[in-house]
């Protein structure tokens, strides 16, 4: 079979599985945040944490809790991170302090990049009561948000956008926990080891001594992808064969990752009562992440000659294919985690993931992340568009005037100035230079992708670049921050504005915000806005890389 | 048109350079940005001189002052008619009347509000205010164009007069109802001028849009140094200005300010004022229009529109004797059944007029509102008559005559689709009179209002009628026109309650008025025209006045609104579409020396790295000029579906954006490439 062959039956098998879980898991998230009712371990949680279930919050309550909770949840991991020696199953294991500031604000922004390496950095009780943890409720934060956004798009002369503390709940409770105990018991199936057990040395079969490692990875691995996390158990990520065995876990995992991204399209059009809206959000994020996909695969298929050439970096058991799909997919949503190294791939198709993060993350993004920067970009598009056919531009009714457009664009601002001035930075220190493992452009590829991978809360990492050092720690630890929460408030004071409008009546003079048409003009915009910006940068990068 | 426009653009190159002054771009951050690049260009070729750098500084400055041209000529457009307003307003004299009665001289400077003046033939209105006393024909050609006198009149709705105006006759008593320096007069010209004009929300917003660009493309083209460095090559200055200033917005940026004065003037050469931008973006939004009936959609009087002949009579005795009848009717409704009489073939020459009958010595029985009758006896004896359907069978009882029964089915056909039944009787030399027929009166729609309104309807608009006329006569003149919706019997409180339901519903509301009562549903609608003929207190409350009082315009506001936008988003679509290109030409040019292999990407096969960046500096600089009698005439605009309408323009500006560049960089480069030295 050949490889273009190959690779179209690998995304029509993944779309076919999407297509059939799109439209129950969008409609059940929908419910999940329109119920008038709680659950009785939901109503436990409020009474615990003391919240009023059924007082919603304006933009700025919202946004506030969301950063209270961040702010808590990076001391907490930090302090347990540092504490840990004094916990069970610590296996001896430690962090620099910032070493555990990075992994602290990497797994609260729902980012995970790790500077650490699993097998050294953390132990089997900082995995499940801090990391896992946070790979939970950093990926109901997204949903919330989401959720927020969407109410601001179908209330009318509002002012309240919900409440965070029970969306966090819920999105928890009802959404990610009942998904990802079922998915840990099929990766336990594939073969995905779960065990409190301490490494222990074997020698194998040619002598050489051989560690193997132990721990509850399938309960981490779930909600790993599930919630578009990516820190992996092992250094190795989803290349280790204990996190990821063979094709029918890497398939599981890509599900997984894609699941709740191309579900929340559905709760989008439910909640705004007009489902092509969801289509059409469908269309753009598949055609961007089916773009990605076939270029990564053509260019690693191509890179050289003949069939195992460009197999360096990818695992035998998943070959080219699986592999590009995987790197596609796994920086096209924040995810991160990896089954191959980015940084052994060619230039053109390592350039692919680079350029799937440089987008935004809403090819289709994170859980909620993806979803709210998909409509952001709306935003803009309708703005331009929108004045072309002579009216205020307006999206569902809401007129998109200076208060929308200004929390669009400075949404659109933060993740290419975090970028381009981290690093325009890093490339003139010596001691991020120190970090690379190549000179030319492919390490200042190396370099990009890891302020990139930060500022999009993407997490997945070129390899290659050292990066357990303190400036490189701090650096992406701010990046990661700001590139999470400066667009997260931004985008909740987007949602009061739209909340507070009331609603046009849709006429013959409304653009229509549905058509095939408008999808196209997404993607150009999504295309072109991040082309121009990053496109010189690029140049001296995988570009040049490319046509050298 | 081009020719006049290059003259203007001549004309208005000192003012262009005097906005130079970097207080005054400021306000236009992207051109503010292309001043700095300027400015630093110039100093490095002073420090450094080369071709290169001389020849982009050259062109960098040619891009700032053709921003400043572009607006300058548009604000130089409004000067001109500013200037013919100004002539108007010479000192004038006013007189004062004393609580007295007695009459003082003042400047008409020093009037006050609530000032009585009096004013006779001859004298100019010193100020704006409302005729209290008196009856006059006044000249107001000096503000509407207009030659033919209007009549101004104390009481109702025709008693505002404009200052600087004339009185042709008669003698009026004028209530100063404007502060002075603040008189209508004095706001034409600072709209004109465009002295008091801010930005309007939606241009406030895309110049956010626009200033966030310009930030990104600064920290791009700022982090390219850095990397460049790392890659082994320093870049000098004026390549990265120049890659800045080809980046950034510089095309819609230096055109905007322009297409917001130009879409003023466009209002202006219409004569409507607006007095605000914000106004005319509304207009582009509006999504229900409240029309009048009378004298928007139908002519306003009822007119003949049919004939239906009775009891056996054929349809030319019917014309000739509602021709007869109708001789003496000096009423609307009379002379419409004249008109259409010989219209329909009767023979006015030989039937004569009202002097021949009466000089044949025929007997002429004019209309009154006592008899609603009139008609002719004429000297043979035969006697026709014409009137309300009460008067006439009545007449026709009392000389003996018998009326059909079919006639009254006729009347009633003729009430119930809201028309007027006029009945025609004629009596034979010494014979009983018999009823010959009926004339079918009706408001008649002003012709080509039923396309008008598709044409709204399918931009999205919808048309609400608004009448006194009982909802039966509203609902046929409705269908006949094709609004969407009519308001029968409205009062002034029905319109207001209408406007507010409209707007809870989220859609905006135009409308026109002159009347007092208008008031306050003038001020409460997101458009509101006020006729030039109106009361001051109409004028006051809405947002724009019709120096014409042409309440059809309505619809043409609307069109200019939204091609002041489409404008505005087609040249922004057209500016960022434009950087595709430009990236291009330069970033080959820029890395060529670090990485050979990036030649692939010169896909226009410029001749050398210098060239190809001042092709792209000097075509980003021509655009501008190249544009600017679109942003002054704004983009064609046709009546179609908003979905049709983005096709069209992203079509047009997105794509045509993307090729253009393309095209013009490549034949820049081409004499660009003969310059010796680069």
């Amino acid at each position: 079979m050949s490889i273009a062959l190959q690779t179209a039956t690998a995304v029509l098998l993944v779309a076919a599985i999407l297509a059939a879980t799109h439209v129950p898991l969008g409609a059940w998230m929908h419910r999940v945040f329109t119920d008038e009712r709680d659950w009785r371990v939901e109503r436990v949680v409020y009474r615990l944490v003391g919240v009023d279930p059924r007082t919603e919050q304006r933009w700025q309550g919202y946004a506030g809790s969301v950063l209270a909770f961040a702010v808590a949840s990076v001391a907490l991991l930090f302090l347990l991170i540092l504490g840990q020696g004094l916990l069970p199953w610590d296996l001896g294991r430690s962090m620099h302090w910032d070493t555990a500031l990075n992994t602290a604000v990497s797994f609260t922004t729902n980012t995970n990049w790790q500077s650490y390496s699993g097998e050294s950095g953390a132990g089997h009780a900082v995995q499940m009561l801090g990391l896992t943890v946070q790979n939970f409720v950093s990926a109901a934060t997204g949903i919330a948000v989401a959720v927020a956004l969407l109410r601001g798009l179908a209330r009318r002369h509002s002012d309240r956008l919900g409440n965070f503390w029970v969306d966090l709940t819920r999105a928890t409770v009802r959404i990610l926990l009942p998904i990802a105990a079922v998915a840990a018991v099929l990766l336990l199936l594939g073969g995905v080891i779960q065990n409190l057990a301490s490494p222990h040395s074997i020698e194998t079969l040619t002598g050489v001594q051989q560690t193997i490692q132990g721990g509850p990875v399938a309960s981490q691995e779930a909600i790993k992808e599930l919630g578009t996390n990516g820190g992996g158990f092992f250094n190795a990520n989803s290349a280790h064969p204990f996190e990821n065995p063979g094709p029918w876990t890497n398939l599981l995992e890509i599900v997984l990752i894609l699941l709740i991204p191309f579900a929340l399209p559905y709760t989008y059009g439910l909640m705004v009562g007009d489902r092509r809206q969801g289509a059409v959000a469908v269309g753009v994020i598949g055609t961007l992440l089916i773009g990605s996909i076939a270029l990564a695969t053509w260019a690693e298929a191509h890179a050289a000659a003949g069939p195992l050439a460009s197999m360096e970096g990818k695992e035998q058991r998943f070959g080219i294919v699986w592999s590009s799909l995987f790197a596609s997919v796994t920086t096209g949503t924040s995810t991160g985690a990896v089954n191959s190294m980015h940084d052994s791939y060619s230039a053109l198709g390592g350039g692919v993931p680079l350029v799937n993060m440089l987008l935004g993350e809403l090819s289709p993004g994170g859980v909620g992340t993806g979803l709210y920067s998909y409509l952001v970009v709306v935003v803009l598009a309708v703005f331009i568009a929108g004045l072309m056919v002579g009216r205020t531009p307006e999206l569902l009714g809401k007129t998109v005037g200076r208060t929308e457009i200004t929390s669009a664009a400075l949404v659109t601002l933060t993740m290419p100035a975090l970028v381009l001035l981290g690093t325009g930075l890093s490339v003139v220190l010596p001691t991020a230079l120190d970090a690379r493992a190549n000179d030319g452009p492919h390490g200042l590829s190396e370099l990009m992708y890891a302020v990139a991978s930060a500022s999009n809360n993407n997490g997945s990492a070129f390899a290659g670049l050292s990066a357990d050092q303190p400036y490189l720690n701090l650096l992406l630890a701010f990046c990661m921050f700001a590139g999470r929460f400066v667009p997260i408030v931004l985008v909740l004071r987007l949602a009061g504005s739209l909340a507070a409008q009331g609603r046009r009546p849709v006429t013959a003079g409304t653009m229509p915000t549905h058509t095939p048409l408008f999808t196209t003009l997404v993607v150009g915009t999504v295309i072109v806005v991040a082309g121009l910006t990053f496109f010189p940068s690029l140049a001296l990068g995988p570009i040049a890389e490319a046509l050298s | 048109m081009t020719t006049s426009l290059a003259r203007t653009a001549w004309q208005n190159l000192p003012a262009a350079f005097a906005k130079l002054d970097p207080r005054h771009l400021w306000h236009t951050p992207v051109i503010m940005v292309v001043w700095v690049g300027s400015v630093l260009t110039t100093v490095l070729s002073v420090l450094d001189p080369s071709v290169f750098s001389i020849a982009v500084t050259v062109w960098l400055w040619a891009t700032v002052l053709f921003a400043n041209l572009a607006e300058a000529v548009a604000e130089g457009r409004g000067k001109a008619q500013a200037d013919t307003l100004r002539r108007t307003r010479t000192e004038t004299v006013a007189r004062r009347l004393r609580e007295d009665g007695t009459v003082e001289e003042v400047p008409g400077t020093a009037l006050l509000l609530g000032d009585r003046v009096v004013v006779e033939a001859g004298q100019v209105i010193p100020g704006d205010g409302d005729v209290v006393e008196g009856v006059a024909t006044v000249d107001e050609s000096a503000i509407t164009g207009e030659s033919a006198p209007v009549i101004r009149e104390s009481g109702g709705d025709r008693c505002a007069v404009t200052g600087g105006t004339t009185v042709l006759s008669d003698r009026v008593v004028v209530r100063i109802t404007s502060k002075p320096g603040e008189t209508f007069i004095d706001r034409m010209i600072a709209l004109v001028e465009g002295a008091s004009r801010q930005k309007t929300p939606n241009e406030i917003a895309l110049s956010i849009l626009l200033t966030t660009l310009t930030i990104i493309f600064v920290l791009a083209v700022a982090a390219i140094q850095p990397m460049a460095v790392y890659s082994g090559q320093r870049l000098s200055l004026v390549v990265l200005v120049a890659l800045l200033v080809c980046l950034i917005p510089t095309t819609i940026g230096a055109l905007l300010s322009a297409i917001g004065i130009a879409g003023m003037d466009r209002l202006v050469q219409r004569n409507v004022l607006a007095m605000s931008g914000r106004a005319v973006e509304a207009a582009g939004d509006v999504s229900t229009l409240l029309l009048d009936k009378t004298g928007t959609i139908t002519f306003g009087n009822r007119r003949a529109s049919e004939l239906v002949p009775v009891g056996g009579a054929s349809r030319a005795d019917l014309a000739r004797t509602a021709y007869l009848s109708s001789l003496a009717d000096e009423t609307p409704e009379g002379r419409s059944i004249v008109e259409y009489t010989v219209e329909d073939g009767v023979d006015a020459v030989a039937l004569g007029d009202v002097v021949a009958l009466r000089r044949a010595g025929a007997e002429v029985v004019e209309f009154s509102a006592t008899t609603r009758m009139s008609g002719v006896d004429l000297p043979d004896g035969t006697r026709v008559r014409k009137g309300a359907g009460s008067a006439v069978t009545a007449w026709v009882r009392e000389n003996g005559g018998t009326v059909g029964g079919d006639l009254e089915m006729h009347v009633d056909a003729i009430s119930g689709s809201g028309g007027t039944p006029l009945v025609v009787a004629e009596a034979a030399p010494g014979g009983a009179p018999t009823v010959v027929g009926v004339v079918h009166l009706k408001d008649v729609v002003k012709p080509g209002m039923r396309e008008r309104f598709e044409q709204l309807r399918a931009m999205g608009i919808r048309t609400v009628m608004i009448t006194g006329d009982n909802p039966l006569t509203a609902k046929a003149i409705a269908e006949e026109a094709g609004v969407d919706d009519y308001l029968a019997e409205a009062t002034p409180e029905d319109k207001m309650a209408l406007i507010k339901t409209e707007q809870s519903g989220g859609r905006l509301v135009a409308m026109t008025g002159d009347g007092t009562n208008d008031a306050p549903a003038l001020a409460q609608a997101d458009v509101g025209v006020a006729m030039n003929t109106g009361t001051s207190a109409a004028k006051e409350a809405g947002n724009m006045v019709d120096l014409d009082s042409d309440p059809t315009k309505l619809i043409d506001v609307v069109a200019i609104g939204k091609q002041l936008l489409i404008t505005r988003g087609a040249l922004t679509t057209f500016s960022i579409a434009n950087d595709v290109a430009k990236y291009f030409a330069i970033i080959p040019a820029m890395f060529v020396g670090i990485f050979p292999g990036l030649q692939t990407l010169n896909v226009m096969g410029l001749s050398s790295p210098e060239s190809a960046m001042l092709s792209a500096v000097i075509f980003n600089a021509l655009v501008i000029v190249a544009l600017i009698p679109l942003a002054l005439k704004g983009v064609r605009y046709r009546a179609l579906s908003a979905h049709a309408m983005l096709r069209r323009n992203l079509l047009v500006f997105g794509l045509g954006g993307v090729v253009v560049p393309f095209v013009g960089i490549k034949l820049i480069d081409l004499i660009v490439s003969l310059v010796p030295g680069l």
